[in-house]
């Protein structure tokens, strides 16, 4: 120990000390309960929510997300940055939108990115699917929309036969069949990598095909696993298992009946965690909070030993000393009491 | 100027071996409460050691294979004992008040090994391609799209998570907690809080 230090623990009790040691010994105990736990316990692996799944299992959701897609309903489609110019769900702190400010980045026309593409890809296999969108594609917006409007009217009243929507006769021109293509392509497990549609061969980015799934498909199978915003969302974990648990204030801040209700909930629990992260940072600083721990007296716990030593008759209080500068050579300067 | 003579006065003034490496320190650090901060080490060591194997098999092989699987568990109990261990050495250095005698970088440069461990666990769990992480990219984006951070860290972007957990953010962690030690070494651990009777409220070097 070098002699400034000495000095800041003049009065104090040295001993001696191995901290390689400590730390090799620390190494192994915490290895063998992480290996013992890994063996025991194992580690949650729920597959993931595909395209194909939902197509195949419960197509009606699939054919109604699609639709919301290609007609423009969907919340994707109105989000805003950094998917679109909308506004559906730009956030702000009081007058400052920084969702607006960093504008868009990631641009996603829903029914072009997630529908149309995709069904060009189908069409040039499928005569029927491309005889629909050419119908598509010379109709006037009106008449698109008109379409779009009688299929959304004609999916309340959808039969399920097997992995089909049935839809009774109405004006919806080529949307049906659109969309049957679309489903074809979503039960073979082409449409997600149809959707990503990265400009180059490889692709890492699933943006557009989550996307896909967050309007219905996955709210629906996160509140399978007790996984939603009103089950203190994702510091779960799948299955029997701990999941964030570091993260339990800022999911905290959803169940706050103010925030939750309020349409900046968000950008209002990230401000609140950004000001309590700067507390935390900055508490040595902090007049009043700085004290806190002597007022708590809880290192009165942590350091009962030396308390004890120091109330002992034989011990001789000595204030400590400011640290010297600069360094010494070696020597024990009244490091022992 | 000679800046190299410069670095070298002010480490052998700062950070003596006898500092850094001693071999007695004081009496009252022989208790539970000082090994809080060695079992998180320990626990990131394991991390990062369980993360190279899985980093050099690819993010699939895991799902896989029996071998990669145990792997994935012994990374998953790690970052559990790394926050546990963590977050007991930070609320015993608060209870301490050990920011007291000059110590307030060693307090800042902890939190913040904290909160980039949040950020690295974040994206690790984003980057499992199973549900789990499906499900926390989907509910994370609107926060971070709502204070504009979504446009350049895209939670829904599997490559650039991945890119962030395995490199950037560890290579951080790392470093910050390499620092914390040094500066828990160069000032050595708080003195307890004046005894009753005792003078002195704080010592400033």
């Amino acid at each position: 120990m070098s002699p400034r230090q000495r000095a800041y623990y003049r009065g104090i009790t040295l001993e001696p000390y191995d901290l390689v040691k400590e730390g090799l010994i620390g190494f192994l105990l915490v290895g063998v309960l992480v290996l013992g736990l890994a063996a025991a316990l194992s580690s949650p692996d729920e597959p993931p929510l595909t395209v194909q799944h939902v197509a195949a299992t419960a197509p009606l959701v699939f054919v109604q997300t699609a639709l919301g897609e290609l007609n423009g309903t969907d919340s994707i489609n109105s989000y805003g940055p950094p998917y679109n110019s909308g506004s559906g769900s730009v956030q702000s702190l009081g007058p400052v939108s920084f969702q607006r400010l960093a504008g868009v980045h990631i641009p996603i026309d829903t029914a072009q990115g997630m529908v149309l593409g995709p069904l060009r890809r189908v069409a040039q296999l499928e005569p029927s699917v491309a005889a629909a969108l050419r119908t598509f594609d010379g109709a006037t917006l009106a008449r698109q929309a008109a379409w779009e409007a009688a299929y959304g009217v004609a999916l309340a009243k959808a039969r399920i036969q097997g992995t089909t929507v049935g839809l009774p006769a109405g004006g919806y021109g080529p949307v049906a069949p659109m969309l049957a293509g679309l489903l074809d392509l979503g039960r073979s497990g082409l449409l997600e990598p149809a959707v990503d549609n990265s400009p180059r061969i490889y692709s890492t980015d699933n943006t557009r095909s989550i996307l896909f799934l967050q309007s219905a498909a996955l709210p629906a199978q996160a509140a399978r696993f007790h996984l939603v915003g009103s089950q203190w969302g994702m510091m779960n974990e799948t299955g029997n298992y701990p999941g964030q648990a570091w993260l339990w204030l800022y999911t905290l801040g959803y169940q706050v009946p103010a925030y939750a209700s309020s349409p900046n909930a968000d950008a209002l629990v990230m401000a609140t965690i950004a000001v309590l992260t700067l507390v935390l940072l900055l508490l040595p600083w902090i007049p009043g909070l700085n004290r806190l721990p002597r007022l708590l007296g809880v290192y009165r716990l942590i350091w009962r030993d030396y308390y004890r030593d120091r109330a002992a008759p034989v011990a001789a209080p000595s204030p400590p000393a400011p640290m010297p500068s600069p360094p010494e050579p070696r020597a024990r300067t009244g490091g022992r009491p | 100027m000679n800046l190299t003579a410069t670095l070298r006065e002010r480490l052998r003034h700062d950070l003596p071996l006898d500092d850094v490496l001693p071999d007695e320190l004081p009496a009252y650090v022989h208790s539970y409460v000082y090994l809080f901060g060695i079992a998180t080490i320990a626990a990131l060591v394991i991390l990062i050691m369980s993360g190279i194997v899985l980093a050099m098999a690819g993010p699939t092989w895991w799902h896989v294979s029996p071998v990669g699987h145990f792997l994935n568990s012994v990374h998953f109990w790690s970052v559990q004992a790394f926050f546990f261990f963590l977050v007991l050495h930070l609320w015993t250095t608060f209870f301490q008040g050990a920011w007291r005698d000059g110590r307030g970088a060693t307090w800042v440069v902890g939190v913040l090994c904290f909160l980039v461990g949040i950020g690295t666990a974040f994206t690790g769990y984003i980057s499992q391609q199973n549900f789990d992480a499906q499900w926390i990219a989907e509910q994370g984006k609107d926060a971070m799209n709502a204070i504009g951070v979504g446009a350049f860290f895209n939670v829904l972007n599997f490559g650039q998570m991945y890119d962030f957990h395995i490199v950037i953010l560890p290579v951080i962690v790392s470093a910050l907690v390499g620092l914390h030690l040094l500066l828990v070494r160069m000032r050595g651990v708080v003195r307890p809080y004046p005894a009753p009777g005792e003078p002195g409220e704080e010592v400033r070097p």
